[in-house]
């Protein structure tokens, strides 16, 4: 396999491992509202509180990666979807800084609270966007983006936009069905069913959008060898969705988060097929926006060295924090 | 009604306002880390509790920091792209690896053990939190290693081909690229700087409560620790600061040009102005004042060594004076004020009025945010003296922007002032909340809210005996309360 390839896996890991893992931190943000304020509330913010810094790292390194990667491809998607980004960095910043200011402000909380769903809504709403605004494709003179600045919104990407919001929720309920117990938890399991049923809606729509509307992606999943995948991924995917479903039901603690993480890996593998080779379609392939084999290698010696160790301490880290939280004796 | 041109500034403007508003949160947080493992290390090895008191002190402001540096850094790994997308286009194969690698050695490191460190010690132990502690310093350290390598390799870039499609492209050796010859002189610079700024902030946090009780033991514990490193890190850096601009002369005259303000060369001997307003359009300083020879003095250790001045190099390649001339003069006034504090410390220090002499805790107040204005003066010397390469000699300011239109640019720019104004003035205004409280015995650590019967389980530290945290705890108790 040669290098290109390689590096074209490891952005696609990266970027696996900051849509789950910041992706439950956004749900929660999401689903924020619908939680008492209170106790309830303050369980579930603290049950992420000691990872996220940790999980939002993981969009410095797609980001990063790919500028280190695939510098064309950084240089053209970040003006292609312009505001997209902006508006995802903002609600970030308003997201991230919550955390801290709603503990230290009490008169304020409310607010605090506020700008922390609203955050996370707007930075997932705003990759789900990126997202679909990438695959629709990104026109391309010279090495540099050539559409105008509103490119980006369409029906297409306000679905995939949607989509992103709810599969997050879905993953931000999931995992306070785990970390929670009680009423909490119960509450949870709740809108884990609803945001599971909306999840699948939204993924067979992209899916069909993506089929129906674009004849050079269909063509694409209807031609050897993509077939062999193709076909079995409805079934795998149904498979999932229906466990997911009766897991929430029967009153599981850990599996439906990891159902809920196998259901987005078969979406993002199928995203893959999709798009494979281009990085920035219709017109940039992996190859054409790789970097020079000099910059790939030194960075994958470091990937090498530092990814195990990246992934023993974080692994690490969410051991500390194991259990329910708020229960005494999980010292 | 916008032209190119416009887009070039807006998207200039928009860069050094986020770059500089997220360099002010490192450069407290790199050496706060370093504070806190510190402190914790001194309690760990002496078991004073007065060290573990000032450690649950600062964490708290750590905590705040450190977020708003994390939310404001992210920003910054994507400006590149939105901004400056034909400079990551053809630079991409050459910083692109570094940043990289910044994120695999520094970031993860940072975030992952954050949690334990703010959260953890209940739940991991000492020795294990205080390996948290010093990982996380770490990690600040390696930050700062990776990412003012990138900075120098544009301002003194080495080690690079030129490839066929127009791209930066790595040459034989990376050791040439990262260690590339004004890195190690930033480095050390800016590392000092960021410990200096956090000693004058401790300082002046403990001189304010010794100026309301002088029999404070927490705050003469602060307030002594860091006026020995204002009395033995500022010269350091004074020397520092000094290579820095020699090795500035090698490599970037036209800076150190600009910094002096010498339009014009001096065959025998230049002066070392103090002051003067530049004037670009009739290249001369007026009213200027200066002493004369001094400035070859200390550039070529020689008094009457010729300098070349700004009348040999083309007006088109020039920085604009002005602003590189005040904001040098504005850092090295700093550093001598500095200097001056650390200096007078020492003194009362063997009078043994360390604690007692009100004057200097005053001006250790008024100096506190020093190292602030300081740094951001460091950086837009720097910044502003490249100018107008955003690659030194080889790329343009204005042949790197990306191809967006001026309103797109202004609408985001202005978004960004208004959040970073609202967001980070309301954390600034929660730290200066925190520092006002006087430190005493008993302190809390970062307090998690969850004050209700149950407990988040090690997340808050045991029940606490403290007055004042209890009567806080009252208050959020009662709000809490109404909230339902
Ligand atoms: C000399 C030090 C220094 C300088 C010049 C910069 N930074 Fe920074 N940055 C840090 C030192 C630092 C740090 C100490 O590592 C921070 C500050 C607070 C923190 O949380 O980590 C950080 C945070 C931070 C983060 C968040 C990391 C996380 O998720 O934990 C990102 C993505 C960046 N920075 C990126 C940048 C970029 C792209 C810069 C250049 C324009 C930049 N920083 C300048
Ligand atoms: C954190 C400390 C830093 C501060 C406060 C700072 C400040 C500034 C300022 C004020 C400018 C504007 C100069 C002008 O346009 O006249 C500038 C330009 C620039 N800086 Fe920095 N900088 C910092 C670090 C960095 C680093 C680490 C990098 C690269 C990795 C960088 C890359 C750039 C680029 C690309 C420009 C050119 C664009 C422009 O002219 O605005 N800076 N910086
Ligand atoms: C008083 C003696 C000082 C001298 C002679 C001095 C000298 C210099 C010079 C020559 C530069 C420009 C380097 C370049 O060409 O790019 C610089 C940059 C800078 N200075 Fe200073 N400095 C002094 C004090 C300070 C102090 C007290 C601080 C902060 C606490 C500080 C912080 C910085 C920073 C952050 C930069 C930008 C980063 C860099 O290029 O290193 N300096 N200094």
């Amino acid at each position: 396999m040669d290098l290109t390839v390689i590096w074209a896996f490891i952005i696609a890991f990266a970027v696996f491992a900051y849509v789950v893992m910041d992706g439950f931190d956004l749900g929660i943000g999401i689903l924020f509202p619908t939680f008492d304020v209170g106790l309830e509330r303050d369980r579930a913010m603290n049950s992420i509180a000691p990872v996220w810094d940790g999980n939002e790292t993981w969009l410095v390194l797609g980001g990063g990666g790919l500028f280190a990667a695939f510098p064309l491809a950084y240089a053209v998607v970040l003006p292609a979807t312009y505001p997209l980004i902006i508006a995802m960095l903002l609600g970030l910043v308003f997201r991230g800084v919550a955390f801290e200011y709603r503990w230290r402000d009490p008169s304020h909380r409310r607010f605090w609270d506020a700008a922390f769903t609203g955050g996370s809504l707007v930075a997932a709403m705003a990759q789900g966007m990126t997202l679909g605004a990438l695959l629709q494709g990104i026109e391309v003179v010279d090495r540099n983006y050539a559409g105008s600045w509103f490119d980006w919104l369409t029906p297409y990407t306000l679905l995939t936009g949607i989509g992103t919001v709810v599969g997050y929720a879905l993953l931000g309920a999931t995992w306070l069905v785990w970390k929670l117990d009680g009423e909490g938890q119960a509450h949870a399991r709740n809108l884990g069913i609803r945001a599971a049923w909306a999840t699948l809606v939204l993924m067979g729509a992209v899916s069909l959008y993506n089929v129906f509307l674009n004849a050079e992606y269909a063509a694409r999943w209807m031609t050897a060898p993509e077939i062999y995948f193709a076909a079995p991924v409805p079934i795998i995917t149904a498979v999932i969705a229906i466990s997911l479903l009766r897991t929430l039901k029967a009153e599981r603690h850990s599996k439906p988060f990891w159902l809920s993480i196998a259901l987005f890996f078969f979406g993002m593998a199928g995203l893959g097929v999709t798009m494979w080779p281009y990085v920035v379609p219709p017109g940039i392939t992996i190859w054409d926006a790789a970097a020079p084999e000099r910059s790939q290698i030194f960075m994958l010696v470091g990937v090498a060295i530092t990814m195990p160790l990246i992934i023993a301490y974080t692994a690490w880290a969410y051991w500390v924090f194991r259990g329910k939280v708020g229960h005494e004796g999980y010292h | 009604m916008f032209d190119q041109l416009d887009a070039i500034l807006l998207a200039r403007i928009q860069f050094a306002f986020t770059v500089s508003f997220h360099f002010i949160f490192p450069a407290f947080s790199i050496g706060l880390a370093s504070y806190l493992a510190v402190l914790e290390g001194l309690w760990l090895k002496t078991g004073k509790s007065i060290y573990l008191d000032l450690f649950k002190y600062w964490v708290k402001i750590f905590a705040i920091a450190f977020a708003m540096g994390v939310v404001s850094g992210i920003v910054m790994s994507y400006q590149f792209g939105t901004n400056w997308s034909v400079f990551s286009d053809v630079a991409g194969p050459v910083i692109g690896p570094l940043m990289a690698y910044e994120v695999l050695t520094a970031f993860f490191l940072e975030a992952g053990f954050l949690g334990v460190m703010l959260f953890g010690m209940e739940r991991v132990g000492r020795k294990l939190h205080f390996a948290a502690t010093l990982m996380v310093a770490i990690g600040t350290f390696i930050s700062a290693f990776w990412i003012l390598s990138v900075n120098s390799w544009m301002h003194t870039p080495s080690g690079f081909e030129m490839g066929a499609n127009g791209q930066y492209l790595p040459g034989d050796s990376w050791l040439e690229i990262i260690f590339n010859p004004s890195f190690p002189y930033r480095l050390v610079h800016t590392v000092l700087a960021a410990y200096l700024t956090t000693a004058f902030v401790v300082g002046g946090v403990g001189a304010w409560h010794l100026l309301k009780d002088r029999a404070n033991r927490h705050a003469r514990k602060m307030f002594s620790m860091a006026m020995w490193m204002a009395a033995l890190v500022v010269p350091v850096q004074i020397f520092a600061g000094d290579m820095h601009g020699l090795n500035t002369l090698e490599y970037q005259p036209q800076k150190v040009m600009a910094m002096e303000g010498h339009y014009d060369s001096y065959p025998d001997g230049a002066p070392l102005y103090l002051f003067g307003i530049p004037n670009d359009e009739e290249q001369k300083l007026e009213y200027a004042f200066g002493i004369p020879k001094l400035s070859s003095l200390i550039l070529k250790h020689d008094p009457d060594a010729p300098l070349a001045g700004l009348d040999t190099i083309p007006d088109d390649e020039q920085p604009p004076v002005a602003i590189v001339f005040w904001s040098f003069r504005i850092m090295v006034g700093l550093g001598f004020a500095m200097l001056g504090v650390g200096l007078w410390s020492l003194v009362a220090r063997m009078r043994k009025r360390l604690y007692d002499w009100t004057w200097l805790h005053r001006a250790a107040l008024v100096m506190a945010p020093s190292g602030f204005v300081a740094v951001i003066a460091g950086w837009i010397t720097t910044e502003v003296g490249r100018q107008p390469y955003v690659i030194y000699n080889l790329m343009r300011t204005a042949d790197a922007v990306s191809p967006l239109d001026a309103p797109a640019v202004a609408t985001s720019l202005l978004a960004f002032v208004v959040v970073y104004f609202a967001v980070f003035g309301a954390g600034v205004w929660y730290i200066l909340h925190l520092m006002h409280k006087p430190p005493h015995a008993l302190e809390t650590g970062v307090k998690q809210g969850d004050t209700g019967p149950i407990r988040t389980a090690g997340i808050t530290p045991g029940p606490t005996q403290d007055p004042i945290d209890q009567m806080d705890q009252a208050v959020v108790d009662i709000k809490r309360k109404e909230e339902r």
